[in-house]
């Protein structure tokens, strides 16, 4: 597997569920998930105060929202996440037409915070990567920690997640599709395999 | 997207919409402790600049560099080149040395699209101005201020603002680009000049055109005066300067008819006291400096999407996928 | 030299006959038509040798783009036995000197006779009167003169002109632009130049010039040629003026039948030139008055540039377009192909009409028995697609690039001997 094909992979990953999709999580799946990383955020890092949660776009940016939702509930005060747009940090730009820009949004400044990065997917670790590039022209976090609802392993660089949702062991002609609400038509984690 | 920027008419609703708001996220950077995107490391973007322009020639640079491009200015103004066979081995020079992309500024109407159609050179060509056509970089910079002061609304277009643009419509490449520009975005422009700086067949134009000023500023949402050279008097296009700014100047009186949310706009350099008064250029309500600021941003944005990519435009791109792990 | 023989061609487009010339002169038509050297000439049209009354041929000064030599093969290829050689070389053709230089050079090169133009005014500074006598009275007999590439714009200079010529029975040919209006113009003046921001050429230039310079013909008596005529307005004026009896007759050249002003919308400066295109009602406009006769003739106006002069910007473009190689192709899809000409018409227009205007002798003489054998023939049927390499001429800015234009030069004879024959030139036509 070369580098290149991870966009292709991953484009194949939001192809429309048909016939052969199989749902791995369903709506209360992944709210249950949402809940238990937020505990998890929360237990390593003691003092919600220094965190500063920042979804990669589109759907990290949504789980963030959620996460930071349980999180103002739970410290009964109000948590925003915001969005970190990695677009113009990818090592595959020159592969595909130039793409639109993703809104990014730091609600706090990250200098000495511990920053969580939020995605819905753990892949090949390239989009992790490059929203670490990002985050190191914006400033200088104490610690950058990655919360994902899938880790579905192939990782191509040496990136690990520190809160996972579910793993999802697949082969590599298996296609992951996260659905949410927000910009679905519902919550759900589907796998399908190589169409026929 | 396109693949050159030559003329604001090349682009459509969408594309254009879509430079905005690439330009609106990049308005940030500028904000930020470093001020450098890695986007375009290792490409070679060209300043071919046949004319004098500081401003528009730094605002590339800045641009280019912003995105980490390398920058060649290459000034071939005072040389002897005026033939436009230096035209042609300037361009091929600069394909020799590997360039993505050549920003051209010419005295000569059209030198952009002849760099483009000859294919003396491979790499995206921007039109930064030719001689009495286009500036299109420009009209994107207006249009991104008028949307942030006007609508203030990211993915949205000009539809129903109107926008009066005031002066030297003939020789003003500006006036062009933004007539065009602004028609795709749904505004509506009027023309203000006296009848000898409005050229034939005008009525052609997108726009609506008139004669008098003062009655052209109580329904604007914008007005944007344009540069008057002092010298086309000597060429009979009106009688004095005096006459000229007291008929189509933009003075304190006439700001004063203009509704209150209206903006006052000019591409620079200003020739104050002729189309424009000091009060009204120092103005709250004129929007000339931050004119300037979007003018990065937006050229930014414009390197990117023409250079951000692959070159090949046969892969269209689902803009619903966003490829992630 | 040895008798020819046509056989079977269509006399001015009528029905086949045959046509037997020997010594340079047609010895007869249609039955009782023998030759040693016998032509087929199924198919194809013949016509008397086209005369053009307005070509560049750049020698002396510019023989990088065009030489006598060249200009006379380019001429042959398109079926001219005889070429007006335009007066703006340089030095320019205002002495004896000169023109007889350009005279002996056709002679010498023995594809078509070249008849030299006369400047009006030294230097075409437009000042003062060139020696147009001595002009007339030199070996090259000099009959039209002009300024052509600028305006004889002095109306008493005109005035003068006009009347001097009366004296060797001459004709001033004007380029009609009005100066001052034209001042940098780059292009036909309408909804396009202000779209593309290039300066306007406007139609009145012409008509104001063309207007001022028929009523001073008419005031003086004089006979008045105009020069690529391109403009709707100025038919228009010509009309008029022939309706009063004024001795003018006009010209339009084979680009302004067929182009129009869209082309500039690629800023290629191949399609530059002076007077510029013009839009598609000027175009329709000058169809017209050439096949009401308005318009007495077809000129080509070739003006030869070389690369540089064209591979690059428009503004630093020089004016101007091939022209004699494609011009009776360019009459045949404009004019014949529509109905509006019909070859007896295209042969007054190209070859009898010019070669009265330019008082030329043994030429634009009609295919008749104890005539000069002047002839081309034309396959009407050919079709060609343009490709500017395929050129006696030295230069390349031809405008048709690439287009499929009918009809084809199959051969001309030049006083009995081919200068064309099967399609090509022949080499050495003079040996």
């Amino acid at each position: 597997m070369v580098a290149s094909d991870d966009a292709a992979r991953a484009d194949a990953a939001h192809t429309p569920l048909d016939q052969t999709a199989r749902t791995v999580l369903d709506e209360q799946d992944i709210s249950r998930a949402l809940t238990r990383i937020t505990h998890e955020i929360l237990e390593r890092n003691r003092d919600s105060s220094g965190l500063v949660l920042l979804g990669i776009p589109t759907r990290g940016v949504h789980l963030a929202r959620r996460i930071a939702e349980r999180m103002s509930e739970v410290e009964d005060r109000t948590i925003t996440a915001g969005a970190l747009d990695i677009t113009m940090y990818r090592d595959d730009l020159r592969l595909k037409p130039a793409r639109a820009l993703e809104h990014t949004e730091i609600p706090d400044d990250i200098d000495g915070k511990v920053v969580v990065l939020i995605d819905d997917v753990l892949f090949s670790g390239r989009t992790i990567r490059a929203a670490l590039d990002a985050l190191n022209e914006l400033g200088r976090p104490k610690a950058v920690q990655l919360a994902v609802l899938i880790d579905r392993g192939h990782r191509e660089l040496p990136i690990r997640a520190d809160f996972v949702g579910k793993n999802l062991p697949t082969s590599l002609v298996e296609r992951v599709k996260v659905s949410l609400v927000e910009t679905d038509d519902l919550d759900a984690v589907a796998i399908r395999g190589e169409s026929a | 997207m396109i693949k050159n920027l030559l003329s604001a008419g090349d682009l459509d609703r969408a594309d254009a919409i879509r430079i905005l708001d690439t330009a609106e996220e990049l308005l940030g950077v500028a904000s930020r402790p470093i001020k450098k995107l890695p986007t375009l490391r290792g490409r070679t973007v060209v300043n071919l600049f046949f004319e004098d322009s500081t401003r528009t020639r730094i605002s590339f640079e800045a641009a280019a560099k912003r995105l980490s491009a390398d920058v060649i200015n290459f000034s071939a103004k005072g040389s002897s080149v005026s033939k436009g066979e230096s035209l042609k081995d300037t361009a091929l020079t600069l394909q020799a040395m590997g360039a993505d992309a050549v920003i051209i500024r010419h005295h000569s109407s059209g030198a952009p699209h002849r760099l483009a159609q000859a294919k003396w050179t491979k790499g995206a060509v921007i039109n930064a101005g030719d001689g009495t056509h286009e500036h299109p970089t420009q009209a994107l910079l207006d249009a991104f201020t008028m949307r942030r002061h006007l609508t203030g609304s990211v993915g949205g277009d000009l539809q129903g603002k109107n926008v009066t643009i005031v002066g030297d419509v003939l020789h003003s490449r500006v006036a062009r680009s933004n007539a065009l520009l602004l028609d795709t975005l749904g505004a509506n422009v009027t023309l203000v000049a006296p009848p000898t700086l409005l050229p034939v067949g005008v009525d052609h134009w997108p726009v609506k055109t008139s004669y008098d000023l003062d009655s052209s500023l109580e329904k604007a949402d914008a007005v944007m005066m344009l540069r008057v050279q002092a010298e086309r008097m000597n060429a009979s296009y009106f009688p004095s300067a005096r006459e000229y700014s007291r008929r189509y100047g933009l003075d304190t009186t006439r700001l004063n008819r203009l509704p209150d949310h209206a903006i006052v706009m000019h591409p620079g350099p200003m020739n104050r006291g002729m189309e424009i008064t000091a009060d009204v250029a120092d103005h709250v309500r004129s929007v000339i400096v931050e004119q300037v600021t979007n003018g990065v941003a937006v050229r930014m944005a414009v390197l990117y999407l023409l250079l951000g990519g692959a070159a090949d435009e046969s892969t269209t791109e689902d803009s619903s996928t966003k490829d992630r792990e | 030299m040895t008798s020819t023989v046509i056989r079977g061609a269509r006399l001015l487009g009528a029905e086949p006959t045959d046509i037997a010339f020997e010594d340079g002169v047609i010895t007869a038509v249609g039955d009782g038509a023998t030759g040693h050297d016998a032509i087929d000439g199924t198919g194809l049209v013949a016509l008397p040798g086209l005369v053009d009354l307005h070509t560049h041929v750049r020698e002396p000064g510019r023989e990088d783009a065009e030489t006598v030599l060249t200009g006379s093969m380019a001429a042959a290829r398109g079926g001219f036995t005889c070429v007006h050689a335009m007066a703006n070389t340089e030095p320019v053709a205002d002495t004896a000197g000169v023109v007889e230089q350009v005279w002996r050079l056709g002679r010498e090169g023995g594809y078509c006779d070249v008849q030299p133009v006369g400047a009006v005014t030294v230097g075409l500074q437009g000042a003062q009167l060139a020696e147009l006598g001595a002009m007339a009275d030199s070996a090259a007999g000099v009959r039209v003169f002009s300024d052509d590439g600028k305006c004889v714009s002095d109306a008493v200079l005109m005035r003068r002109a006009l009347e001097y010529v009366k004296a060797f029975d001459g004709v001033i040919a004007q380029h009609a632009q009005e100066p001052r209006l034209t001042e940098g113009a780059q292009m036909n003046e309408g909804p396009l130049s202000g779209e593309l921001g290039l300066v306007g050429w406007p139609a009145v230039a012409e008509e104001a010039i063309i207007a001022r310079d028929v009523l001073l013909a008419e005031h003086v008596g004089s006979r008045l040629h105009v020069c690529h005529l391109s403009t709707r307005g100025s038919v228009e004026i010509i009309r008029w003026a022939k309706s009063r009896g004024i001795d003018v007759t006009a010209e339009v050249t084979p680009h302004h039948l067929l182009l129009s002003d869209d082309l500039v919308r690629s800023y290629d400066p191949i399609y530059k030139v002076n007077p510029p295109l013009r839009s598609n009602d000027d175009v329709e406009a000058v169809r017209e008055g050439l096949a009401d006769g308005t318009i007495d003739i077809v000129a080509t106006d070739h003006a030869p540039h070389p690369m540089e002069d064209k591979e690059c910007e428009w503004s630093a473009a020089a004016f101007g377009m091939l022209g004699l190689e494609t011009a009776l192709s360019v009459v045949q899809q404009t004019m014949v192909d529509t109905g509006r000409l019909t070859w007896a018409q295209v042969a007054d227009k190209m070859s009898t009409k010019p070669a009265s205007i330019g008082r030329v002798e043994n030429q634009g003489r009609p295919l008749a028995v104890g005539e000069p054998a002047n002839i081309v023939l034309v396959d009407p049927s050919a079709k060609r697609t343009i490709d500017p390499r395929d050129t006696a001429s030295l230069s390349r800015n031809n405008p048709y690039s690439g287009l499929t234009l009918p009809g084809e030069v199959v051969a001309t004879f030049l006083r009995g001997r081919p200068t064309v024959r099967d399609r090509a030139l022949v080499e050495g036509s003079n040996a």
